[in-house]
């Protein structure tokens, strides 16, 4: 039942059949509460990051700004971080076949394209600070190295997460075990790729 | 120990075996709930004392050598700070939130028990954090409650070496607490609902804690940018907020950077804030007036959605809290409207709180009290938000004790009733116990009395024109002398109410072993929180079998009904017929 119909009822009228239907029940079965839990992370993310990226339109309007050259490596880090995505959603799919080989592989896969990404990003930083791109030196600095920071951070959470998963099956759990954990991981990491994908265009685009 | 939010079999998944599981590390909701309502308490307690600080110097300018200008400005920032998010945010989302919502809809614990003992442990954290300023260098930040840059990080405002710092640094382990708290809250009520508890069963308590957390989700993250951003111009230099200027006749390096953008971040998170504290106030307090008037809640469902469209509306009223930081006038003339549309939902509620008290079987204990004198406070201090809501009225008071007598009255004394009054009331859950009801009656009425006496002669000064966040009025011969007596006497009020509370903490502390044994449900309330099988309730709520709910929660006064309430988990077909 959408949220619109269900608070139109008028709850103080006695049921027809005071029969109770497992109203709450079926919806509670449906989705694991993990899952719900993810959604809802995931908007307050996409807050955090949209505001960021208000405050970067705000800031760039003032009459110090200069646009800076992003470093070449961000396109392939931004290669990079698409096939840890994929990697991860080839993953999700093996789990579901319950193939434990291609689950393995998937795992590892995206753990160490995702280490790759972060590590990349760091040699961009070195890349711009070696063509003296500070971040106190100049609003447009301050902002890459804080946009790519904070995307970073939420990728190590998500690695948290990613090495848990990934020491249970090492442990030898069956795929239907760990099937929550992958799917999701694969959301967190999509999202993560997105988000990516829009500061990318941001930074390049101003 | 944790247990499966909605299993029907009460397995617990591990059993606490120590005193230290079991009330240290507990993953219990309702250890939780009271660990976090404790500290609130405790860190609120402090807020209280520097409030009664600054009277001393307002009351009784310079008698005081050990309070200077500059240990002024701390203890307004931290008493503003701590009031709003430690205390309120943390009591009503933290505490009530973690007891009510289980509870109240038949769960076992909250979906994510693990999860929920950290958002207690890391909130306690940023709690010590916070306090460790006053301990630190110079002390803790002066820069306002509102920590405006550039003043907040120049040298000269107090606190600006490490007061700041942990300052921010505290906020952001506040948001991290709140998050998992708040992902916790909105997944148990969606996901962990008993059979037969639709959304519109549910009683507005949980619609007012739930809604706020959506709020608090969706608006914290702007604080916790503007924190980090602010932290990066203190700490590397970065020019995000701070603009050129020269301070104490240096030129600093920053260049170019918006104070006003920061304005516009903080008060994103900063005016839903003011209905994350009140919305669960509105909600509890809908539901201790419906049990102690014997009487449903009038027009539930547009309580409900009332509590609904004013959090949506909260999220475009920011800029009224900015009309003198120089913006377009059509920039104000839209805030000034959604504003004043937010009075509507706000109005209807009062509205309903009125008429669910007319011609009701109106019990006056202490909770009730408590129910009634927040609906006064609420309607004074919401009547002034419409003055403060129009830009021309508010540019001449904006920087007057008119605008402090407001803010207090709305969101300050009043939620603070709705929590005494909520304490009142569930007291007897937690503990099987009533408080004592003569001192919650002399507390109440000290409180109520003692708050108007504070409140209502500062907005005769904001008229007058006394500008509040001085530390001295200094040159302001403007002033007449009785205004200056008038704040003498407001000093004098305020220590007397700051005093009272501890006839509460006394009444909360000698009430655990000595008060008079509540029963199970004593205010005869039809809400599943007071039908649980043990008072207090034992871990995992309720024994092998989840409540199944027949009814809405304000069954009260049912024509035809023999009792006049009939709890929610009771069939139509068992509730007595009255006789003859």
């Amino acid at each position: 039942m959408s949220f619109f119909k269900e608070i139109m009822q008028k709850p103080w009228l006695p049921p027809e059949d005071d029969v109770v239907s497992d109203l709450s029940g079926a919806m509670a079965m449906s989705t694991a509460p993990a899952r719900v839990a993810l959604r809802l992370f995931l908007a307050v993310v996409g807050v955090l990051f949209s505001l960021f990226c208000v405050a970067y339109y705000i800031r760039m309007e003032l009459a110090d700004w200069r646009p800076l050259a992003e470093p070449t490596l961000v396109w392939i880090n931004t290669a990079v971080i698409l096939l840890s995505s994929a990697a991860l959603q080839y993953t999700r799919h093996a789990v579901q076949r319950g193939n434990v080989g291609g689950m393995n592989a998937g795992l590892v896969a995206g753990g160490l394209l995702t280490l790759g990404f972060l590590v990349g990003q760091y040699m961009g930083w070195q890349e711009l600070r070696a063509a003296g791109y500070y971040a106190a030196s100049n609003p447009a600095n301050a902002f890459f190295y804080l946009l790519t920071a904070v995307h970073g951070l939420h990728l190590i959470g998500g690695l948290f997460v990613w090495g848990r998963t990934t020491l249970k099956v090492w442990r030898g759990a069956e795929p239907y075990q760990v099937r929550l954990s992958v799917e999701l991981c694969t959301t967190y990491w999509h999202f993560l790729a997105l988000v990516w994908l829009v500061i990318l265009w941001i930074l390049i685009s101003t | 120990m944790a247990y499966v939010a909605i299993s029907d079999r009460d397995d617990p998944i591990h059993d606490p075996e120590s005193f230290i599981t079991k009330y240290i590390w507990s993953q219990d909701h309702k250890v939780i709930a009271i660990q976090y309502g404790i500290t609130a308490i405790v860190v609120g307690l402090v807020a209280l004392v520097l409030s009664g600080l600054m009277r001393l110097q307002l009351g009784f300018p310079d008698q005081f050598s050990f309070i200077d200008p500059a240990s002024y400005y701390q203890f307004i920032t931290m008493h503003g700070m701590i009031m709003v998010i430690y205390l309120l945010t943390a009591l009503f989302l933290g505490g009530f939130g973690n007891y009510l919502i289980p509870l109240m809809l038949g769960a076992r614990d909250m979906v994510f028990p693990y999860m929920n003992m950290l958002s207690f442990w890391v909130y306690l954290l940023s709690v010590i954090v916070l306090l460790s300023s006053f301990f630190v260098g110079e002390g803790p930040t002066g820069a306002g409650w509102t920590l405006y840059p550039p003043q907040a990080i120049l040298e000269g405002t107090p606190g600006a070496g490490s007061g700041i710092v942990l300052m921010l640094g505290s906020l952001a382990l506040f948001i991290v607490a709140f998050t998992m708290g708040g992902l916790n809250y909105i997944t148990t009520a969606l996901q962990a609902r008993c059979r037969g508890m639709t959304l519109m069963r549910m009683p507005l308590s949980v619609w007012g804690i739930i809604t706020a957390t959506v709020l608090g989700l969706l608006a914290f993250p702007a604080l916790l940018v503007s924190a980090i951003m602010m932290l990066l111009d203190r700490l590397i230099g970065t020019s995000f907020f701070m603009p050129a200027l020269v301070s104490m006749g240096e030129q600093l390096s920053y260049d170019g950077g918006s104070p006003v953008l920061f304005q516009h971040l903080f008060w994103f998170f900063g005016h839903p804030e003011v209905y994350i504290v009140a919305l669960p106030a509105f909600g509890i307090v809908s539901d201790l007036l419906s049990t102690h008037a014997r009487k449903n809640i009038f027009g539930y469902r547009m309580m409900v959605w009332a509590i609904v469209a004013i959090g949506g509306l909260s999220f475009i009223v920011w800029a009224h809290h900015m009309y003198v930081s120089g913006m377009h006038p059509y920039f104000g003339f839209f805030f000034a409207t959604t504003t004043l549309i937010i009075a509507v939902p706000t109005a209807i509620k009062v509205y309903n709180w009125v008429l669910t008290l007319w011609r009701g079987n109106i019990r006056l204990n202490t909770p009730m009290l408590f129910a009634i004198g927040f609906v006064f406070t609420f309607i004074n201090g919401g009547l002034t938000g419409l003055f403060l809501g129009n830009v021309t009225v508010d540019l001449p008071l904006s920087d007057t004790y008119f605008v402090v007598a407001h803010f207090h009255m709305v969101m300050g004394v009043s939620p603070i009733l709705v929590v005494f009054g909520a304490i009142y009331h569930w007291y007897p859950k937690m503990t099987g116990r009533y408080l004592d009801d003569t001192l919650g009656k002399v507390h109440f009425w000290i409180t109520f009395i003692g708050t108007y006496a504070i409140y209502y002669p500062m907005h005769y000064l904001g008229f007058l024109g006394l500008p509040r966040r001085y530390y001295s009025m200094g040159g302001a011969e403007f002033m007449p002398e009785s205004a200056m007596s008038l704040n003498a006497g407001i000093s004098v009020a305020a220590l007397i109410v700051g005093v009272a509370q501890l006839i509460f903490i006394y009444n909360a502390i000698v009430s655990i072993k000595r008060g008079k044994p509540a029963g199970h449900n004593p205010w005869e309330s039809t809400t599943l929180e007071w039908q649980t099988p043990d008072t207090p309730p034992v871990h995992g709520n309720w024994r092998e079998e989840l409540p199944v709910v027949h009814r809405w929660a304000y069954d009260y006064s049912v024509p035809g009904v023999e009792e006049d309430f009939v709890p929610q988990n009771v069939p139509h077909s068992d509730a007595k017929p009255a006789h003859g």
